[in-house]
């Protein structure tokens, strides 16, 4: 693309202590809002470990991104005829599971609860249907190597790695990826559109989804390999 | 492509125009396009960010962060908070402190407008309906709450309540009623020493901790303290240095070049600092990591020493072998060598006490043994002259401090001559003697010998034997000097020889490789000798929150004291837990408890008032004699509790209740008895103990004469974080149900009377003023809301950084919110409306402890217990001082909202340097306005607001008043012989109002009572002014203490720094607990502070929830969750004797085997199933531990070791603690 200026953000992984300063604020000020619960413009990942969006990294799943086929680029998810015939079911997509299901607490019954046998407590409680929830995955479930065990292995990085060796105590190693956007210079959510909604500005290289074009196919979503596209369920469009 | 086909086309239409200066062309195989114009649509995230004002403020929690936040406010409502980024630079060549934060803090305005913010005061629906109801009996409110509380049953009604919602909501005024009829009711009856409160860390906001203590204290309440409660106190730096803490801040850590971080997640628990130690390593820097498990920390070392949790005293015994060996014995290092004869006891001299065929180490030679020095000679110390070949009583050592001046300093000087200690008497002893050493190992506790090279002494007392601390030390240690004789001691032959204290020896107890550890040991002396001094030692809760973790620290620290490393910059140690630091403390303790208009106030120790008040101390079985030192005397009692009350006793710490009477009574009885002056009233009351007929309310708490009965809780969640015992709370304190499984222990005080049944229900009336809906709110009688960080003035500052900040108010307090200023003046107010009928001004006898920094701290040379007639009882010097003081109780309001006369008469002060501050309060007299309503506070300066508080004490304090620093150094001038004003003098002309800390954070002025220098230069380093300045550490020897030779000491085995191993917690508990073996593990618990909250504040913040796991869990290892069956995020059941806590399991190989990791604080009230052990709900992360009180940290009288609040006292350790866990199954919710 032909661009000006191309702001960038460095994120120094050898300094980063995890701790999401960063995301929180970012949460606060742009996705702190109906439709956008499940959203992290800016999330915090603990690898090893399968991240969030579950997986987002294996490309041989979500098939995001470009790859170069016969000396051409091509989006990894195919190309117009793809597009065309799966316009109303994206088999790409990440689905809300693969997020985290949102949700939240009734904390006014803390405080209006009537007297009872028991103690009052609270519950989580879905966002999405308001029903008591089983908590399952979170946008940093796996934080300092929690649950390792279970869900490190698939962490696509290190799938040449003897994984068991990692598990002992004295060998376990980790560290943090803050990862956000990364307004690529060619950006694939860009190439996937079919509203051509999704633009890169010349000034300043900041990719954004037009809100009044966008008419919410989400194959930016499935075309990003970062996951860093997410889809509003209230207004229907995309959001970065 | 085909999206320009015809079908997109006609979708939509787009404006063909060509706008100034833009051309539409296709690039890249037409995969690109560029376009013009169609933007506006971006107004929509211009629109968000948008907002109307921002604010500075800073977050009012224990964290040690301080960050200086912006709070963003949009069509009146406040919306969010970004880190501010304009601090004063750390100068050149350093990284800056900005930007500070965490995202704990950055969720801070999600409780705003949250549904879990108290918006309205609330009352426990079923004392609301009986209060109304006595009302319209009694009509005065104070008869109409005694109607209530001198009622078992109705007593009973709304106690039993506690904790079961049924709240409803009342009025300011009629909950204001409420209490001070309480207030009212309890003083009349009962005595104010029975009224307390609760409230930690004024540095995080100290104008909030002021509003309450200031009223507690004028009314003669008991403020109860907080450092030593929490375990955040470390006890080994009161035992050898005589301060509290102090430690250098963040930006300082740039300067080391080797780092130890042992036990402290810098990552996790220093979010906003964390960067200068990952930067650090960019200059070079080498870490290793002490630390049980892969903790964040690790991830950013060189090395990992796995050290098993609570072991850490036996590798850093064994660093210390073999430090002092290769660097002491082998070889001398000049600087080493120097640094230990000016600043520490190593060269001072020590009296061997004969033991069979052998000695032990005895009491510190002194003056007096000598006949050498007249004025407090039994508190001046001796050491032997290299260069005279004699024995010498240098400056510096506490005798000098009390009553003289002049000679308190560390100048190695005499009468003009330049004293050369010998460290060592190996070079010329007369003989050489066997000495025996306590050796403290899991199996169980036994002595080892050594010989020390010893000169014989001859006194008018007889021959004495002695030898230097430097000598004791290489014995104990196991290292033979090169000049000793042959001996059958028993001295490890190497590295390799599992003998204590050698590499090999700590290996079988640390799982710490040997070589590992010599490898440390060598670099970080070596560091430490080519910088001299700039290594450091990092320390935290991990390595502090263990029964003995003085004993841990006192290894530790050694190795900085070895090094060289105190007191300079970039080296020592650098504890940080909890937000200890209230720079400007002499300023903030005059407004805080005010002693501007009467002292002394009442304080309290917290770990006492709790283990007491809670009953503990009736299931404790921890017995004294099994913790004694095999060489020492027998026990001087056989309960925990027995120590306490005799140090209550014997004025070593303070205890109230008092005694049972109430005071005021006490002094009606001495003045209708013929008591005509204040002595004579004192001398009734010591009187009335000596017979028996008064006694302390601490040898019989259970009797409901001796009741806390009014308890407030600000700033604090002591049920659902801090109160170890929680389930202990709920059963004794509170009365109600609760998931105690443990049963009174079969051990019995001689000291403290037994009551059956133990009472349930101690406590009259719990009010809380806090911001959410906390377990401690959920359980209180009467919960007022309180405004938030964001709506209110106050100040904050920290260990961390040298600045100063303000809370600002972004927008008022919404609903029914009050600021706690506010909200205390509000009870305040009516209280003292109410007491002109009810107690009108009378006078109360306060009893308070021997205090350090006063001369209390050389009462008492040796343990005489006037009880049992081994001495007289006087006041202030074998028993706690008594005062008679007036409450004029119909002018609280006034006082509490007027700075008070004695600022300028009496003056201000702390850590024994006090000045007048007559210039001060004249200048706030003009900066404040001046009080026109005529009575007790007319003409004085207004206090009515928070910001004025504030004013107040910035005006007061030496570190934001360049004035008050330079006059505040005269007195430590004239008893130091020292010129020390040039510290302050090139900021003697700022000073610091409110505002302009708004406008920047300002750098703090070096002030007498902080022992570290702040310039433009360099970063601010604990003791550099004892090193550099030779001002003496606040001890007895006057310098770095190895050696403590108080008899308690010496009892417990502990007058040497040395291993003990944790807890046999299991021993203690275990015939309580039912066990199901097979599907049971029994794991030590652990419980570090939170990533994902400071302790319960944001816990319940839904980002916070978010972010991990959405409620209660704990964390085990792989191989340890497989034993039980249970996979990650399956509900286990953690129980032991004291209660059992519910939590889902987070399964991980970062955590050791036998280990469970339950972060805190995790409260009881959000996804939180029920117990089927307990039938009820499942308890807070404290559930499961109990309160455990060492005799060692009750001595007192004694030097360093002499109360102070927060200063010294037993600590709410809870980490020797275990557990059994289970998986659950299928859960309960309990919701009925």
């Amino acid at each position: 693309m032909k661009i000006k200026a191309q702001y960038a953000m460095v994120l120094n992984l050898d300094k980063c202590i995890g701790c999401h300063t960063c995301s929180i604020p970012c949460k606060n000020v742009w996705t702190n809002r109906k439709g956008a619960e499940y959203m992290w413009f800016n999330n915090v990942e603990c690898k090893p470990g399968i991240g969030y969006p579950k997986k987002w990294e294996d490309q041989n799943g979500y098939r995001g991104g470009w790859q170069l086929k016969g000396g051409r680029l091509e989006l990894k998810a195919g190309g117009r005829l793809h597009k065309g015939i799966n316009i109303f079911h994206n088999p790409d997509l990440p689905t809300i599971d693969e997020y985290y299901e949102p949700w939240r607490y009734d904390y006014e019954r803390l405080i209006k609860s009537p007297r009872r046998r028991h103690q009052p407590s609270i519950r989580p409680v879905s966002q999405l249907t308001g029903e008591n929830i089983n908590l399952r995955w979170g946008p940093n479930w796996e934080d300092d190597l929690a649950g390792l065990g279970e869900t490190g292995s698939g962490d696509i990085n290190f799938k040449n790695l003897e994984f068991a060796t990692y598990l002992e105590f004295r060998n376990v190693f980790m560290f943090w990826l803050p990862r956000l956007c990364e307004h690529c210079l060619n950006p694939a959510c860009v190439a996937s559109c079919p509203s051509g909604a999704l633009y890169k500005r010349d000034e300043d290289g900041i990719v954004l989804v037009d809100q009044e074009r966008c008419r919410g196919w989400r194959y930016c979503v499935s075309g990003c390999p970062y996951k860093k596209v997410y889809f509003n369920w209230k207004t229907g469009r995309a959001e970065k | 492509m085909a999206e320009r086909s015809l079908l997109s086309a006609l979708r939509f239409f787009r404006p063909k125009g060509k706008p100034h200066g833009c051309r539409e062309e296709k690039t890249a195989d037409n995969w690109a396009e560029t376009r013009c114009g169609q933007r506006e649509w971006e107004e929509l995230y211009r629109r968000r960010w948008q907002y109307d004002k921002k604010v500075r403020s800073t977050h009012g929690v224990n964290c040690t962060g301080s960050c200086s936040w912006d709070v963003y406010v949009k069509n009146g409502i406040l919306v969010w908070e970004t880190q501010r980024t304009d601090y004063p630079a750390c100068g050149e060549g350093f990284p800056n402190h900005e930007p500070r934060g965490c995202p704990r803090g950055a969720t801070y305005s999600w409780y705003t407008y949250s549904p879990v913010r108290l918006k309205y005061p609330l009352v426990r629906s079923s004392l609301m309906a009986m209060w109304q109801d006595a009302l319209h009996h009694q009509k005065d409110p104070v008869a109409a709450w005694e109607s209530i509380v001198t009622d078992d049953e109705k007593r009973r009604r709304f106690h039993k309540d506690r904790g079961k919602g049924g709240f409803v909501r009342a009025s300011w005024d009629q909950v204001a009623t409420i209490v001070a009829a309480s207030l009212i009711h309890t003083i009349k009856v009962y005595g104010p020493d029975r009224i307390f409160g609760f409230t930690p860390i004024p540095a995080m906001s100290m104008v909030c901790y002021a509003s309450g203590a200031r009223f507690l204290s004028l009314i003669g309440g008991s403020m109860i303290s907080f450092y030593d409660w929490y375990c955040d106190l470390p006890p080994a730096s009161p035992q050898i240095w005589g301060e509290q803490t102090d430690v250098p801040e963040s930006a300082d850590w740039y300067e080391s070049t080797y780092f130890i971080v042992w036990g402290t997640n810098l990552p996790m628990t220093r979010t906003p600092d964390a960067h200068f130690y990952t930067e650090a390593r960019y200059r070079g820097a080498k870490v290793a990591a002490v630390a049980p498990d892969y903790a964040e920390y690790v991830k950013f070392a060189d090395t990992w020493l796995p050290a098993r949790a609570g072991t850490d005293a036996a590798l850093a015994m064994a660093m210390t072998h073999v430090i002092f060996k290769e660097f002491y014995i082998d070889r001398q290092v000049a600087y080493f060598t120097d640094y230990a004869k000016t600043y520490t006891d190593l060269p001072f001299v020590v009296v061997l006490e004969s033991k069979g065929d052998t000695f032990t180490p005895g009491r510190f030679l002194r003056a007096a043994d000598l006949d050498l020095e007249t004025n407090n000679a039994q508190w001046k110390t001796v050491l032997y002259d290299a260069a005279t070949h004699g024995f010498r009583v240098p400056n510096g050592s506490i005798g000098f401090r009390w009553n003289e001046e002049g000679r308190w300093n560390l100048k190695l000087d005499e009468n003009d001559e330049r004293i050369d200690p010998l460290l060592s008497f190996a070079s010329e002893p007369d003989h050489w003697k066997s000495v025996s050493f306590p050796v403290f190992e899991s199996a169980g506790a036994r002595s080892k010998t050594g010989i020390a090279p010893v000169k014989t002494i001859a006194t008018p007392a007889g021959e004495l034997h002695v030898t230097t601390v430097f000598d004791l030390m290489a014995a104990h240690l196991g290292i033979l000097p090169q000049e000793a004789p042959d001996s059958s001691a028993d001295y490890p032959q190497g590295y390799q020889d599992p003998k204590p204290y050698t590499p090999a020896w700590q290996e079988a107890i640390t799982g710490v490789p040997q070589a590992d550890v010599i490898r440390v040991a060598r670099e970080f002396a070596d560091n430490a000798e080519k910088t001299r001094g700039k290594s450091m030692i990092f320390l935290g809760a991990g390595t502090n929150h263990w029964y003995h973790s003085d004993m841990i620290y006192r290894t530790i620290i050694g190795l900085t004291t070895l090094c060289g490393c105190q007191g300079v910059n970039g080296g020592g140690w650098a504890h940080y837990v909890g937000q200890e630091k209230v720079r400007p403390q002499a300023a903030w303790s005059q407004v805080a408890f005010g002693l501007d208009w009467r002292r002394p106030p009442r304080q309290q120790n917290g770990t006492s008032f709790y283990y007491f008040g809670t009953d503990q101390w009736r299931y404790d079985t921890l017995r004294p004699d099994a913790i004694l030192s095999p060489l020492g005397s027998a026990a001087a009692a056989r309960h925990m509790a027995d120590y306490n009350v005799i140090a209550a006793r014997l004025g070593w710490l303070p205890s109230y209740p008092q005694f049972n009477q109430n005071p005021i009574e006490l002094v009606r009885e001495a003045v209708s008895n013929g008591a005509s002056s204040d002595e004579d009233i004192i001398a009734y009351a010591v009187e009335k103990l000596k017979s028996g007929d008064l006694r302390f309310s601490i040898e019989d708490p259970d009797n409901p004469l001796n009741f806390p009965r009014v308890l407030f809780l600000w700033r604090a969640n002591l049920l659902g974080a801090s109160g170890k015992g929680h389930e202990y709370f709920l059963k004794h304190l509170l009365g109600v149900e609760n998931a105690v499984f443990n049963t009174d222990g079969s051990l019995r005080p001689q000291e403290v009377e037994w009551r059956e049944p133990a009472p349930e229900g101690k406590l009259d009336l719990l009010v809380t003023l806090e911001l959410r809906m906390s377990t401690s709110a959920m359980y209180a009688d009467v919960a007022l809301p309180a405004a938030g960080w964001y709506e209110m003035h106050d100040l904050n500052t920290t260990d961390m950084h040298p600045f100063i900040h303000p809370f600002n108010p972004a927008i008022d307090p919404p609903w029914e919110t009050r600021t706690n200023w506010e909200q205390f003046k509000t009870i305040a107010e009516k209280f003292s409306e109410m007491a002109v009928a009810h107690l009108g001004e009378v006078k109360d006898l306060v009893a308070t402890p021997l205090m350090h920094d006063s001369p209390g701290e050389i009462a008492q040379p040796d343990v005489k217990d006037w009880r049992k007639g081994e001495t007289d009882p006087i006041p202030g010097k074998t028993m706690p001082s008594l005062a008679v003081t007036s409450r004029d109780y119909p002018n609280t309001y006034k006082m509490m909202t007027a700075l008070g006369p004695l600022a300028a008469k009496v003056g201000v002060g702390s850590k024994g340097v006090v000045w007048n501050a007559s210039e001060e309060v004249d200048a706030l007299k003009q900066a404040l306005g001046t009080v026109a309503e005529s009575g007790v506070s007319q003409g004085m300066p207004s206090m009515a607001t928070a910001k004025q508080a504030a004013e107040t004490i910035l005006m007061l304090a030496p570190e934001t008043n360049g004035e008050t620093a330079v006059k505040s150094w005269v007195g430590l001038e004239r008893k130091t012989g020292l010129d020390l004003q040039h510290l302050s003098l090139r900021r003697q002309g700022e000073r610091y109002r409110f505002d302009d800390l708004t406008v920047q954070p300002r750098k703090i002025i070096t002030s007498p009572i902080w022992s570290g220098i702040e310039s433009e230069e360099r970063r601010y380093s604990p003791f550099v002014i004892n090193i550099e300045e030779k001002v003496p550490f606040r001890t007895l020897t006057g310098r770095a203490q190895f050696y403590q030779d108080h008899l308690w000491m010496r009892d417990f085995g502990e007058h040497l720094p040395l291993f003990r191993p944790p807890l046999d917690v299991m021993a203690l508990e275990a015939a309580h607990v039912q066990r199901e073996a097979g599907r049971e593990i029994v794991l030590n618990y652990l419980t570090p502070h939170s990533k994902w909250s400071i302790h319960s504040t944001y816990s319940d913040t839904l980002t916070m929830l978010t972010l991990f796991r959405g409620g209660e869990a704990i964390w085990l290892n792989d191989e340890d969750a497989r034993k039980i069956d249970a996979r990650d995020s399956d509900w286990l059941e953690c129980f032991n004797a004291n209660g059992v806590v519910m939590a889902k399991a987070v399964v991980s190989p970062r955590i050791p085997p036998g280990k469970a990791f339950m972060y805190h604080a995790q409260e009881r009230m959000i996804n939180t199933p029920g117990s089927k052990l307990s039938g009820q709900r499942g308890g807070t992360h404290n559930s499961v531990t109990r309160i455990m009180v060492k005799p060692t940290h009750m001595i007192g009288g004694y030097a360093q070791l002499s109360y102070g609040f927060n200063y010294y006292g037993p600590i709410g350790s809870q980490r020797d603690e275990v557990i059994v866990v289970r998986k659950a199954g299928e859960v309960d919710w309990y919701e009925d």
